[in-house]
Order: structure tokens, then sequence, then C-alpha cells
């Protein structure tokens, strides 16, 4: 088989390989949200004015806003008050300059992950800023980046070194009045990602940020900026594992991408936060707000997602197609398994003339879970020349699952031209019998059409992204079948 | 901002208290207690506003405004020759004025045995016992509007069939309007049983250019193997505000086949729910939607499955021009249990002016693993090449729009097989597109 | 009755042609042939007038007139046909209400009174024999779920009803059965007129066989590589595109 199939009853018997906690000492700001706590956050991170103005900007607006109701998901309410909002490894007092003076508990944990740091470096040719809770603890490759002009650092540092850069940008593409969950993270996030590719540079190697949760009761906001100058190219990744808990957590991130004329940014993810267990107890909440703007012509943005993670996902990577020609994009994997709840999609915006935008959207329901595509393709008068392409579809493995489709079309100009197709089905007991005749079992056979399902999204991720996603899916789908 | 919603509903509360004595079947209890609880419903939900998302296309300040009339000032305005106009060859004719059944302008015809079709305040001036069940209730997942029906509902028709009752012409219920400021109320009962067959057009006008408000409620109850036929051809005046709830409950192996046909009215909006609640039931729901001007039509359908076995079709097109616009929103919801379900959906819409705007949401709910189910949503432009295709041959370019717009809508014409229909479309549907200065863009 | 004079031709800014000329007068049939990408298809759409090519350079004469100035309709009246390779389906439009709508238009232009249906029928009847067809054909949607040879001879149809001055017929023989090439080169030889002009474009010589041209070009890389009689088509056949245009005929040596 040319598939990268794990036997399933292997997978079975290894359960969420990734819960392991990892004992660090925890700097840690008492739970509950107010100016004060904001304050704390700022000064602990010595940001500049600007910074904690913002931040009190977005929380005094998030103060009258109301939790979105709209989407499908459910979940007990939210005690915002019980969240602790800033967590930090003790060990980092005075910061890490090199990998050597990282944390070894720390750079044990991303190894059982797989995230060898030093070795990735050398294999891959990848360049990781691992995010540990809440604050950067290592980033690689930065000096070969530096010589190109690329500026790759947590947003902290960014914060402090590069001060006008983030004041240009942030919250240009998500405002901190955008949504509920925005504006909570504009108010307190603690750390994430910059990203800054000067013009004409193409960024030489896939840029990489592993995220994981570890510390009890601690909301997680992250916050990422990619800046992508006239002409040049990034691809980033974006992945994440997390250890197993009882208690749900929070996990409200921004991530902010904005293509000058002519750049393209790519940006993958693969989320395999902790789904929590059979019975749906435990698991992350993930309500990310992704979005790119195409400020200028002839750009391009394309989201790759790929969700098997979270006992909820809440999230809509979307584009705004300002500029003329320009191209967006949105691939996507979502698994739900168990009692996970996924409520995904994008928007697609058109304002520019001639812009495209394409969606291919594969959604797999089993166990009890619930999987709800959500996209709006909206055209307005001044994209003459517009063009959509949508296909949605859903696989259904159980009679418990529920697959949902909610496409909103809005198209104010004549010469735009949308086409949406929507799917919904189940694997035939002929493919199923067909495959099992030529000596798969049921396990494998099921494993191998699912990832036939996914592959046109698939093929959108970087290789090593792609042979991860497979493994993931098959992990995933674990006692579905039979 | 909340004042004039209040305003509306107090005066429609005003008005029942007022005119509730006076309504047809108020020595019936069932019906009384049924039009104060819709009442009550109705105080309850208020006038939807945009932050409904099953009206946020749809705004409704100007429906909600004025206080039109509940009751029509005087009889019979309308003349026969007036009627000819509208009447459908080779139909039993039911002719409406103003929301009054008009036995003169009428031309019933006998029905085959087993048949019956009366006014419904013939029907619910009798002991009505039958219609209890039926009338007594309004689902409660359609809209506002639905519940105002049933407060108010004064006239409209009630049709039953015998089991195995088949009837071979169609039945035209031409609803006519001839006075400005009315609220227009009709209710259409089809209770169709075991084995029966007919089909009925249900179709709306008025008589000259004047505002008034419909808002129509029609139920179908399709009883086991039954096949019903429901196509409604709504030419309101262009001033009108056209509101309607199709609701219809069927049995194991019924069929409907229902067809909305939109070409007027300021603002329509249509609500059509099929329940799918017998194993082996199939239902087909086509729609046109023709728009000019700033005509705002609005369609919303929803087929929920029910059952193993069903199967659902929907084609809906719209066309739309000058600064119109269309709302499509399509719902398929198969249910826990409904296992090899079948459905497809698929809604297409052409703009052909700048201005003309289109909001179409499909959408799937699925909650059986055994399904077989999809959707299409395109909107864009007259074909390129099939324009050049036809200009390769001679044809100019202005014709060559008209030509390839009328086979856009050439699609739903066909797939409705009653000739005079068919006809009457043909004569309608050419003065309704526009224009070649028009359709340029 | 055409003259082309060192046409060029651009799509999205990329030059196609470079530098065409070409003189055909009444009564001639030219065969243009060359390999894939070579222009061929080019040269038809702008003689028909299809959007999307941009002339750079150079004219294009029909009758004394200034072709391109012409809208695509204007040129149909003008008696200029374009046989498609890929002939659109229409769905909705009938095949012969196509037919009605364009013989109509065309007498419009020449002041001549309009045809009723039935005059029509009659008219499209007698070809349709010709093209070994069937009536039904008439009455389904134009092209909707035709068989590759029924598009072709529908096309071929089409000009025998329309009777241009000018047919200029796009891969008129691709993808034919033998039984479907017969009936469209019959349809193609009956038409052949002193008044009429055809330019026949096409990959093979197989078509050439059957409708012998008057003229033969080679269509290379954007510009006329040869000139000659039938007999160039027969030595394209042996030596394929190589010989002529210095490049190894390769894959369009297809049989």
């Amino acid at each position: 088989m040319a598939t990268e199939t794990l036997k399933l009853d292997e997978l079975i018997a290894r359960g969420y390989e990734h819960g392991f906690y990892t004992p660090v000492e925890v700097d840690t700001v008492p739970s509950g949200l107010n100016e004060a706590v904001i304050r704390l956050i700022s000064a602990k991170k010595q940001e500049p004015e600007f910074m904690l103005e913002w931040r009190l900007k977005a929380f005094r607006h998030w103060l009258g806003m109301t939790e979105p109701a709209w989407s499908t998901v459910r979940y007990p309410a939210i005690d915002y008050q019980a969240i602790s909002y800033y967590a930090a490894p003790k060990s980092r007092a005075g910061g890490p300059r090199s990998l050597e003076e990282v944390d070894p508990e720390l750079l044990r944990t991303y190894e059982k992950l797989g995230v060898p740091l030093e070795e990735r470096e050398i294999l891959a040719g990848v360049a990781v800023d691992a995010v540990f809770d809440s604050i950067s603890v290592a980033t690689t490759f930065k000096d070969k980046l530096a010589e190109l002009g690329i500026i790759f650092c947590s947003f902290s540092e960014a914060v402090r070194e590069h001060p006008d850069l983030v004041r240009q940008y942030l919250g240009s593409v998500v405002p901190h009045t955008d949504n509920f969950f925005a504006a909570l993270n504009s108010a307190v996030f603690s750390d994430g990602s910059f990203c800054y590719i000067p013009p004409g540079v193409r960024c030489p190697m896939e840029l990489s940020t592993y995220f994981r949760i570890n510390a009890r009761n601690t909301g997680q906001f992250e916050r990422t900026l990619i800046v992508a100058d006239r002409g040049a190219y990034v691809s980033y990744l974006e992945g994440c594992t997390a250890p197993m808990r009882d208690e749900h957590q929070l996990h409200a991130a921004v991530v902010e991408l904005v293509a000058l004329e002519g750049a393209q940014i790519r940006y993958a993810t693969v989320q395999n936060w902790y789904p929590g267990d059979k019975e749906g107890k435990g698991g992350i909440y993930n309500f990310v707000t992704k979005r790119g703007d195409c400020r200028e012509a002839n750009s391009h943005i394309s989201w790759t997602q790929v969700e098997t993670g979270s006992a909820i996902t809440w999230k809509y990577p979307s584009v705004i197609l300002q500029g003329d020609n320009a191209v967006g994009e949105f691939h996507s994997v979502a698994l739900t398994n168990n009692y996970q709840q996924a409520d995904t999609g994008t928007k697609m915006i058109h304002l520019g003339r001639n812009t495209r935008s394409t969606i291919v959207s594969k959604g797999i329901a089993a166990g009890h879970g619930k999987n709800v595509y959500r996209g709006l393709v909206r055209v307005g008068k001044s994209a003459a020349g517009a063009r959509n392409y949508t296909r949605c579809d859903s696989l259904l493995l159980g009679d418990k699952c529920a697959a949902h489709t909610f496409p909103y079309i809005e198209v104010k100009n004549p010469s735009g031209r949308v086409e949406h197709e929507a799917s919904t089905s189940r694997i035939g007991e002929d493919q199923l019998f067909y495959c099992q005749s030529r000596g798969l079992s049921a396990e494998d056979a099921v494993s191998m059409i699912v990832n036939g399902f996914c592959r046109e999204v698939f093929k959108e991720l970087p290789m090593e992204f792609a042979v991860e996603a497979q493994k993931l899916l098959g992990v995933s789908l674990e006692g579905s079948v039979g | 901002m909340n004042a004039p919603v209040h305003h509306a509903v107090e005066y429609y509360l005003g008005e029942f208290s007022r005119l509730a004595p006076a309504l047809p079947g108020q020595h019936l209890p069932w019906l009384r207690r049924a039009r104060e609880a819709a009442m009550e419903r109705f105080a309850r939900l208020g006038f939807p506003g945009r932050r409904d998302e099953e009206w946020k296309y749809t705004p409704l300040a100007a429906i909600e405004k004025p206080h039109f009339a509940l009751v029509p000032s005087a009889p019979g305005s309308v003349a026969a020759e007036q009627v000819e106009g509208f009447a459908l060859a080779g139909t039993h004719l039911l002719v409406f004025v103003n929301g009054r059944f008009e036995p003169g302008l009428s031309r019933p015809e006998k029905l085959p045995a087993g048949a019956t079709v009366v006014s419904l305040r013939e029907a619910l001036e009798g002991d009505a016992g039958e219609l209890a069940a039926r009338l007594g209730r309004v689902p409660e997942n359609v809209t506002p509007f639905a519940a105002l029906n049933q407060a108010f509902m004064t006239d409209g028709a009630y049709l039953r069939l015998a089991p195995g009752t088949k009837l071979l012409k169609p039945i035209q219920l031409l609803f006519l309007a001839s006075q400005p400021n009315l609220a227009i109320q009709p209710r259409i009962l089809v209770l169709a049983e075991e084995g029966s067959a007919a089909t009925l057009i249900e179709h709306h006008a008025a008589i000259g250019d004047i505002g008034y408000f419909t808002n129509g409620v029609t139920e179908i109850v399709a009883c086991p193997g039954a096949a019903i036929e429901h196509h409604k051809l709504q030419q309101e005046s262009r001033r009108a505000f056209h509101v309607a709830a199709v609701v219809a409950e069927q049995d194991r192996d019924s069929r409907l086949a229902s067809t909305s046909f939109a070409l007027g009215a300021a603002l329509a909006r249509v609500d059509i729910a099929i329940g799918l609640q017998g194993e082996g039931a199939a239902c087909t729901l086509d729609g046109l939607y023709v728009a000019v001007g700033r005509q705002h039509l609005d369609h919303h359908t929803r087929i929920d499955h029910l059952k193993p076995r069903c199967r659902s079709r929907e084609l809906y097109k719209g066309i739309l021009s000058g600064a119109a616009r269309a709302v499509f929103n399509g719902k398929v919801i198969v249910h826990p249990d409904a296992q090899q379900s079948d459905a497809f959906q698929s809604n297409h819409n052409l703009l052909l002016s700048e201005n003309a705007e289109v909001d179409t949401k499909p959408q799937l709910e699925i909650f059986a693993d055994d399904v077989k189910c999809g959707h299409g949503a395109t909107v864009g432009q007259l074909d390129e090449d099939q324009l050049f295709y036809l200009r390769s041959r001679g044809v100019d370019g202005g014709t060559a729009r008209a030509v390839l717009t009328m086979a856009f809508a050439r699609e739903s014409v066909d797939r409705v097989g009653i000739p005079a229909l068919q006809k009457r479309l043909d004569q309608l549907l050419p003065a309704l597109l526009p224009r070649e200065s028009e359709g340029q863009t | 009755m055409l003259e082309i004079r060192n046409l060029h031709v651009a799509v999205d800014g990329a030059p196609i042609l470079k530098g065409i000329d070409l003189t055909v007068k009444p009564g001639e049939v030219h065969a243009i042939m060359g390999p894939n990408g070579s222009g061929k298809s080019t040269l038809a759409y702008i003689l028909a007038g299809r959007d999307g090519y941009r002339v750079t350079e150079g004219e294009v004469r029909y009758g004394g007139r200034d072709l391109l100035a012409l809208a695509a309709e204007e040129r149909a009246r003008a008696g200029v046909f374009l046989a498609f390779q890929y002939p659109v389906e229409i769905p909705g439009v009938a095949n012969i209400y196509l037919l009605k709508v364009a013989i109509n238009a065309a007498r419009r232009h020449r002041g001549e009174p309009e045809l009723d249906a039935m005059d029509i029928l009659l008219r499209v009847r007698s070809k349709l024999k010709l093209m070994d067809m069937d009536e039904s054909l008439l009455y389904r949607a134009v092209n909707e779920s035709f068989s590759g040879g029924e598009k072709k001879r529908n096309e071929i149809l089409q000009m025998a009803v329309l009777e241009p001055k000018l047919a200029i017929l796009d891969e008129a023989d691709s993808g034919l059965d033998i039984d479907a090439l017969k009936a469209v080169a019959r349809g193609i030889n009956a038409q052949r007129d002193p008044g009429r002009a055809m330019i026949l474009v096409t990959h093979y010589q197989r078509l050439l066989q059957l409708v012998v041209p008057d003229r033969v070009h080679v269509l290379a890389q954007g510009c006329i590589a040869r000139s000659g009689g039938w007999e160039l088509a027969a030595e394209l056949e042996r030596t394929g595109y190589g010989g002529i245009t210095g490049r190894e005929g390769g894959e369009e040596a297809r049989p």
C-alpha cells in the first residue's frame, strides 16, 4: 500500500500518545481577569506603553461583549474569572539565549512529542519557534534568517525589538474589537510568533511553531503575526500537541497574515490538541481567529489545516482579498470522533478585481462526533471578475455522528462567478468489501479510504507534515470501525 | 428602534380582540383556542428582525409599518372579464377576491366522486370536526407570520380527497387583490387520503397597481401513497408584499411536487417546509424567481428526512436584474435513523446587472450515516462561450442574451407538466427579462 | 475574398501568430495544417471574432472590408461561418430554434422577410438527409448530450443551412469514426461552390483525402512555414511536421 497507514489496533493500544505532564516549576499569575492583571502581564513582559494601551482598549471592549452562541458547538459555560492568564516556566528567568540554556526537562518533552529541536535543525532544515505554555523558549536558525533580513522571533521579542513593525501591523487584520475571543486574546495574549519577510525575499525554509499546553488551568492565548512584504514568500507550519488533562482548557489564539503586493504566504496547521476521552471528558476548547489580508495586488494567501484534535474546534481561517488579482485558498481536513465537535470553515471576502478563491473542505465524523462546515463567500460590489470554487465533502462513519454544511454565498457583482458543491456519504460497503477481498483488515481499509478522501488536502501540506497528518488520522479514528 | 415593532404587534393584537368574535368558526372551542394561542405566539415573537438568522437578508420594515386593514371594505369589486386574464384553461377554477371566496366568479365544475373542495369559511361554519386535527396547530418551526395567519384566517380552500380518488384536471385557486392597504390571509388545506392524487395551482395576482399584504399558509397532508402537486404562481402587484408558508407532511410512499414561481411583489418571502414522515416518501421542490427593479424575492425551504428510504430533489433558479435582490436558503435535515436518505439540492443564479444581488445558502444537516446527500449552488453571468457561439451564427448580443436567459428559465418551466401553466409562463417571462440595454454590463 | 496581411496576434500578452499572410479567393479550399500549439485555432477564432485575442499588427480584409472591425455577429451575417472544434452545449435552446434565430438574423440584415418555423423546417430537412442525421436532433437542446460525431455533423448542418461565403472549419474531423468522417466530408464537398471559400483547419491529412484542397499551408510557431498543393499534405503524412518545422514531429505524429 502506498500510504503510510499504521495498524489501527496498534494505535488503539497506544492511547493518546502525547498525554504526559512535564513537572516544571511555573510562575503563574493568580486566576481572574481585570485591568490589574493586564497591567501585570504587560509589565512582566516589559512591554512598551502602546502595547499596554492596546491591551486595555481590547479588554474594555471585551467587557461589553457577549460570548457568541450562533455556532453549533455546545459546551458548559466558561468562567473567565477562574482562568489564570499568565504562566511561564520559572527557569526562564533571564531568558535562555540558546538551546543549551533551555530547561532539559522541556527539551525531553519535545523529544517525546517527536520534535527533537537539535535534530530537526539538521535533518529537516526547519526553524522551530517552540512555545511552551505562554512564552517562547527556543528559536533556531535565527542567524541564518537574519542574514536575509527575515525576522522570525517570539511575539514578546518582536514587541521589544521591532516595535514599529508590530505597531504598524498588529490588529490590522483582526482588530481588537473583532469578536469575543479575539478581543479577549488582544487583552491578555501571552506570546506567539512574529515573522516579517522583507521585499523580494523568498524564505528558504519552512518556518514552524509547535504549541503546547501544559500548566493546569492555564488559558493559552497565542498571537501570531506574519507579514510578507512586496514580492516575498513564506511557508509557515503550525503544529499542536497537548498532554492529557481532565479539565477543559481554553485556547483562544489569533493569527494575522498580511501579504503585500505580489507576496505569498502559505500557512499550514496540524492540530491535535487533546480531544477528550471516549466519554467526552476533558479536551481543549480551540476557539481561534485566523485571518489573512491580501492587502495589495497579486498577493496570495493559502490556509491548509488538518484538525483532528480538541474537544471543540471553532475556527474559520479567512482571506480578505483586497488587492486586484489576489488569490485565497483554504484546504481543510477536520475529523471528529467520540464526542468531539468541530465548527470550522472559512470566509473568502472578495473586494479586489479578478480575485480568485478556492475552498476544499473534507469533514469526517465518527462515533458521536459532530462536524460542521461553515463558510462565507462574499463577492463585493467592487470585485469585478471574482471567482470562487468550493468543494465541501463529508464522510460519515457510524450512525451516531453528524455532519452539517452551512455555506453562505453573497454576490453583489454580476461578473462574479461562484460555484459551490457539497456531498455527504459514508464508506460504501462495496468499497470495504473490495479492499477486504484483497486482504486488508476492515481498519486498514477504512484508514486507506479515509486517507484517499483527504488526499486533495494532504497534497497541499509539506511532505513531513503530510505523513504526520496521515498517522494522526489513523490515531484519531481509533475504535470507530466495527 | 424598538418602538415601531411594539406598535405593529399592538396594532394586530388590538385588531384581533376587536375582530375575533366575527371570525368564522368562533362557535368551535378548539378553533377559538387555536386562534388565541397563535395570537399569543405572534405577540411573543413579533416581526422577525435582521438579527434573526432566518431573516438576516430580508428587512421587514416595509411590512411592519403600515396598518393594513384586516377586513375588506366591500366585496365583489372584480368583474368576470378581469378574471379571464388570469384563469388557466382546463382547470377547476375557484376565485377569491381580497381573500374572500367568490362563487359567482368561480367555475369549480364537477369533481370526481370522493373529491370535495369547499371554501374554508364554509368548512369552518359547519361542524368542521375533521379539521380540528389539522387546522388546530401550526408547526412551531414556521414563521411568526404563519401564526398571524392562524389567528386571522377567514377564508381559503379545503380540498379533501377520499382514498384512491384521482383528479384529472388541476384545481386553480386564484387569489385576486383589488383593494389597497389590505392584509389578506388565505389558508389552504389539502387532505389527500391513501392513494389519492391531485394537482393544485395556487395563483396570486392583483387588479391594478396597488399596495397590500398577502400572508398565506398552505398545508398539505399526504397519506400513504398519495401524489400531490402544488404549483404556486406568484404574480402579485409590484407594490405588494407577499409572505407565505407551505407546510407538507408526507406519509409512507407519498409523492409531492411543489413549484414556486415568484415573479411579482415588491417583497416576497416564501417558507416551504416538508416533513418526509413515512418510509419511501419522495418530494421534488422546484422554484424560479425572476426579480427586476427593486424587487426582493426570498425563498426558504426546509426538508426533513425523518424516516428511512426517502428521497428529495430540489432545483431553484433565479434571474436578477436592475437593483433586485434574491435570497435562497435551502435546508435539508437528515434525522437519526433516516437511513438510506437520498437528497440533492441545487440553486443556480444569473446576475444580469451591476446592482443586482443574490445571497444563497444551501445547507445540509445530517445525523445518519447511510445517506447520499449533496448540493450545488452557483452564481454567475451568462456563459461567454455560449454567447460567442450564438453570435458567430449571426445572432446579435441582445438577442443572444435573451435566448440564453430564457433557456436558463426553461428547465424550471419544463418541469411543470401542465401545458396551460407552461404557456402562461412563456407569456409572462419574456416581459420580465431585461432588455438589451439593461442586460449589458 | 479574404486577405490576411502580416497578422500578429497575442493572447494574454503572449504572441501566438507572428506575421501571417494568406489570400483566399472565392471557390477555393485552403487547408491549414500544423502541430498542436502552432496557432491554428487562434487563426480560426480571430477570423470569427472571439474576444480575448489582441491583434498587435497587420490587417484582415474580407470582401474589401476591414473584418477585424466587425463584431462576431456582424461577421456571421456578412457570410463568415466558423465550425467549432468543440461545439458549445446550450441547454434549454432547441437546435431548430437556434437555426431559426440565426437564419432570420441574416435575413433581416439583408432586408429580406423573416421565415416562419415551417419554412425553416423544410429548408433544414433537406440538409439533414445530406448529413445523414435524424430529425429528432433538431428538437434536442443545442449540442447537449450529442455524441462527438453528432456535434461535428451538426456544425456542418448549420453551415449548409446558413450558406456562408467564407467557412472556416476548425478540426472538423477530430474525434470522428470513419462513417461520421465520410458524412462530414460529403457535407463539405456538397457545399463547394464557385462563390464560396473554405478554410479547413486540421491536424491530419485524412480529411484532405476526402475533401481535396486547392492549397495547403503549414503553420508552425505562429508563421506559415510552407505552402503548396495537395501533395504537401501527403508529404507531411510521411515526414511528420518535424521535417517542415525543423523540429521532431514527436507527439504530433500520432495516427
